[in-house]
């Protein structure tokens, strides 16, 4: 059964920051948030935090999607979300994925980032978390609920 | 009612534009609300154009050679937005923008404050271009956006919708898309103000222009000028922004354009009926026939 339509697509960005060249799973994710009847602007490779925010603002979008597999992730996500909340863009939600060890999450959840998504997570959990997101309150990156998604990988 | 981020995008805030721009698409706030808030649309200089429509078949390069024209214009000082749009899925109503990935002027930090880049979503309607880009248009335009640059989806042989929206049409044709015979056939070049032969570092690109430039001489009216560019390499590319900005019209499609306004217009009292929604489904069950339907969106109208 395909979804019934939305009246009101969700604007997502997804975003390769930094220097990794691997964008595999960043489509598979775009393609399951399309499908889900999303509109979902993709960025293309090698972002820096900066052009990942101005492209958040321009395009109005609701959620920022991450995706690292350079080990880079502790330096540009904290980055992207500082700049985020400097940019007064508070309420945007973001989440992440990629090669990200567990003992890594805790401090990037600290920064704002609601959910991180390592590699094998169904897509179907990624939709879960859009949709559990925007039904609870201050999910934005520089809002204060306590709240992460747990992630089954 | 008024909205906070009116305000804003008058004083030049970047997200509240972007977020006014959404309320149209959304259909929370009118268009005519938005213009008392923010002013007027500015009227043209010297009858120059201020929407450029940048059309063409899927993959002949038109976003890579936006990138380009983009570039030189804001070297120029211009304020230049685009309204990128690519497909909505008809089953799901995703899309997936894909326009920035070949953007790369957008990310220079000298030129970046002079280009605003936003990309839309056909959603429900057809062609090439939803009709609310014009709305959109006109609240850049008001909000002191020299140019609008409207980048269609990747449009077949007889997508003339951008005709009703932009003042001048810029059709991108590349090498190896068939004998002169194409170029004959009637259609989107008939349209066009100006045609870009982009790839030109590939074979067959020069053969294409003399070709459409044969074409429009057969042709009653002005002929539409024909450059050939390559986006890849950069050549021909400054040249094709210095016609462009003086572009005229080509004059020869006044009644096309017309005709596809009124088309669009009805197309949109159709896509903004409260009972679309509740009509397609009753048309998908089969509880209703499709005259049925169009005298229930007729009716409406007409009250």
């Amino acid at each position: 059964m395909p979804p019934t339509t939305m009246s009101e697509p969700w604007r997502i960005v997804v975003a390769k920051p930094g220097l990794d060249g691997h964008d595999r799973g960043a489509k598979v994710v775009a393609r399951a948030l399309r499908d889900a009847g999303n509109e979902v602007i993709y960025t293309g490779l090698r972002r820096s935090a900066q052009q990942i925010v101005d492209t958040v603002r321009d395009e109005d979008a609701r959620f920022l999607g991450l995706s690292s597999l350079s080990g880079a992730h502790e330096h540009l996500f904290p980055k992207v979300c500082e700049l985020l909340k400097q940019q007064g863009l508070n309420d945007v939600i973001v989440f992440g994925g990629g090669i990200i060890p567990l003992g890594d999450r805790e401090p990037l959840y600290a920064c704002g980032i609601r959910a991180i998504f390592g590699p094998g997570t169904p897509t179907s959990e990624i939709l879960e978390f859009i949709e559990q997101a925007t039904q609870l309150e201050n999910t934005g990156v520089g809002q204060d609920s306590d709240w992460y998604w747990t992630s089954s990988a | 009612m008024t909205f906070e981020f009116l305000e804003q995008a008058k004083s030049g805030d970047r997200r509240s534009l972007a977020r006014t721009l959404s309320s149209l698409e959304n259909g929370l706030v009118k268009i005519e609300e938005v213009l008392d808030e923010i002013g007027p649309v500015p009227l043209p200089v010297d009858g120059g154009w201020q929407t450029l429509a940048i059309t063409g078949a899927p993959g002949v390069g038109k976003s890579c050679l936006l990138d380009g024209l983009l570039r030189s214009w804001a070297q120029k000082g211009l304020r230049v937005a685009v309204l990128a749009v690519d497909p909505s899925s008809p089953r799901t109503g995703g899309a997936l923008l894909g326009d920035r990935v070949r953007m790369t002027v957008v990310d220079d930090r000298e030129l970046n404050e002079l280009i605003y880049l936003r990309s839309v979503a056909t959603r429900k309607a057809s062609g090439s271009v939803p009709v609310i880009v014009e709305d959109m248009t006109k609240v850049l335009l008001a909000l002191g956006w020299q140019r609008v640059i409207i980048e269609t989806v990747g449009a077949g042989q007889s997508e003339v919708r951008c005709a009703a929206l932009a003042d001048r049409i810029v059709v991108v044709e590349g090498p190896a898309r068939g004998d002169g015979i194409q170029a004959e056939k009637a259609g989107l070049l008939e349209l066009a103000d100006a045609v870009l032969v982009n790839k030109s570092d590939l074979p067959g690109a020069e053969i294409h222009a003399d070709e459409i430039r044969e074409s429009f001489e057969l042709g009653a009216g002005n002929t539409p000028p024909v450059l050939l560019t390559s986006a890849i390499q950069g050549n021909g590319i400054t040249e094709a922004a210095e016609m462009l900005l003086t572009l005229s019209s080509s004059g020869r499609s006044t009644r096309a354009r017309w005709r596809e306004r009124l088309l669009a217009y009805h197309e949109r009292k159709i896509l903004e009926s409260p009972q679309l929604d509740e009509l397609l489904e009753k048309l998908a069950k089969g509880s209703i026939l499709l005259d049925e339907a169009l005298q229930i969106i007729g009716g409406e109208h007409n009250e």
